[in-house]
């Protein structure tokens, strides 16, 4: 009996003690973060103060950006924040004024290319990338182009191209020929996305708009050797960070491997 | 290189104890199942450190190891590497060739320490790309650590995620070929949507043998992903370090966990959306 008692206030003993240290342990973790939440706020405090003198035109690096290395900018917004229409345009107002001339619009379910036709409508001269293509007036420098994906375009669309290309696979006869060679290459998969319609071009520079650093599905055959900016939520943009971003892109040098 | 000696002194002594307390507290939060790097500045640290470029990706194979058993420490079940991309042909052969050499002694060093913790070894990529000597080395190690199941780590080399998809596209027109759904069993009135899906293309990936990335690394100060699991990487916290892959330790990764730790709750709800 002694020895049952002994061994239940052991039991209730080591589990006090456990209970101690998982508290503790809690606290740790807690303490870390909050801490980490701190130097996360001081820093952006430090970013504000830097976009609000970029905006002033008083940091002179900034002052002249060499813009035609951007030839194509994707942003992609987080889709609840898709619904600010208004934040978007001047965002995109601010682009036209830097100078960059084809952007592509993301959101993963799709809310921009909902809100498609009243951006259109109020971006002046702002035109479908599209239509732009189709009609060869991409040179025409007076008119932003403006593209809009969600994500139907990125696996989905690869799985569409698939079905093309297996249509070709089909007819020519290349079942034959020993199964360990290529059969398809890099330009015909690029050629059968743009005729299931998600063919645009690769982007040379993504922002993002949102709580993390992710690109949510954008295309993954247009993103290979994209840099990948987080900008913060669409709520906080402001046209000193979209600059600071920019003039960092322009000073990216690529290997591509090499 | 270096000996098997140096991976036992990693997982024992007093750093070791410590580092195994400092994951404890991480537990507390959620652990990333899947970690991915891209091993990015092995060069630039040579150029650093003044020694030669070989010297700088013999740390940089180093830094990997100490980052596959802090994983293992840490929970974490998933690691995948950038080591090799088909883009890195470009360089000069002599390189080339010793990179591979540097690869079958890494292959040989993971023979012997998938035996010591139960590791489960896979080559992700075009490895028809590879000499047949290391090819042979490479495919008995995926076949002797087939049935581990604690720990998978993925060795992307000859590897780019266009390649990939290019590869799971043809595996899939092949599969729907050898199935008998031919020409005569496809009418192209359909809109595209009848044959070949998303989750038909994604079983025959390099990458199938692991769960998307719940954290993808990149060291070098460079905000690109190159070519690496971007199919993969949709709803995966990217991370974007400043420190040569050489100079990685375990402060880095606990870093980057935090970071993930505090974007967790986005990141699982945009995955659940998926």
């Amino acid at each position: 009996m002694d020895f049952s008692n002994e061994s239940r206030v052991l039991h209730r003993c080591s589990a006090q003690v456990l209970d101690i240290g998982n508290l503790l342990l809690l606290s740790l973790w807690h303490l870390v973060h909050s801490i980490i939440r701190i130097c996360n706020f001081t820093l952006d405090i430090a970013n504000v103060l830097e976009s609000y003198l970029i905006s002033l035109g008083l940091l002179g690096r900034y002052k002249s950006l060499h813009i035609a290395k951007l030839r194509y900018l994707a942003i992609v917004i987080e889709s609840e924040e898709a619904y600010q229409t208004s934040k978007i345009i001047e965002l995109l107002q601010w682009l036209e004024a830097v100078g960059v001339k084809h952007v592509c619009l993301y959101d993963k379910e799709g809310i921009l290319k909902k809100s498609k036709d009243f951006i259109l409508e109020n971006l002046d001269g702002a035109i479908l990338f599209q239509d732009a293509h189709e009609n060869n007036v991409l040179l025409d420098q007076q008119h932003m182009t403006l593209e809009f994906v969600s994500f139907s375009d990125g696996k989905e669309a690869v799985a569409k191209a698939a079905n093309v290309l297996f249509m070709k696979y089909s007819k020519s006869g290349v079942t034959d020929q020993n199964q360990k060679e290529k059969i398809f290459t890099e330009s015909q998969m690029s050629e059968a996305l743009k005729t299931v319609g998600s063919g645009g071009p690769e982007p040379d520079l993504i922002l993002v708009y949102g709580p993390a650093r992710c690109h949510l599905g954008f295309p993954a055959w247009r993103i290979k050797y994209t840099e990948i900016v987080h900008m913060g939520p669409l709520k906080s943009m402001n046209y000193g960070s979209l600059i600071k971003a920019i003039y960092k892109f322009t000073m990216v040098r690529q290997n591509y491997g090499k | 290189m270096f000996r098997e000696d140096i991976i036992i002194g990693i997982f024992s002594g007093w750093r070791s104890f410590l580092r195994k307390c400092l994951f404890r507290v991480l537990r507390v939060g959620p652990i990333p199942s899947h970690i991915a790097v891209i091993m990015d500045g092995n060069r630039r640290y040579a150029k650093k450190k003044k020694i030669d470029d070989m010297t700088g990706y013999d740390a940089g194979a180093l830094a990997l190891l100490h980052l596959i058993i802090y994983c293992m420490e840490l929970g974490v079940k998933y690691v995948t590497a950038y080591a090799f991309s088909i883009d890195n042909f470009r360089r000069h052969p002599e390189e080339v060739q010793k990179i591979m050499d540097l690869t079958m002694e890494s292959v040989m060093l993971l023979t012997w320490m998938s035996k010591l913790r139960l590791v489960r070894v896979h080559f992700a990529g075009n490895l028809q790309l590879l000499s047949a000597d290391i090819q042979d080395a490479a495919k008995r190690l995926m076949e002797s650590t087939a049935g581990y199941k604690n720990f998978v780590l993925t060795i992307c080399i000859c590897y780019t995620c266009s390649d990939e998809i290019l590869h799971a596209v043809e595996e899939s027109c092949k599969e729907k070929w050898d199935d008998g759904i031919g020409i005569m069993g496809y009418d192209e009135a359909n809109d595209y949507e009848r044959l070949i899906k998303v989750v038909d293309i994604e079983k025959h990936m390099y990458m199938a043998i692991a769960p998307d990335p719940d954290i993808l690394i990149r060291t070098g100060g460079e905000y690109r992903l190159s070519n690496f699991l971007v199919w993969q990487s949709s709803c995966c916290h990217l991370s974007s370090l400043g420190t040569v892959w050489p100079e990685f330790g375990v402060f880095h990764l606990v870093w980057v966990v935090l970071d993930f730790q505090q974007n967790y709750r986005y990141v699982a709800k945009k995955k659940l959306q998926l």
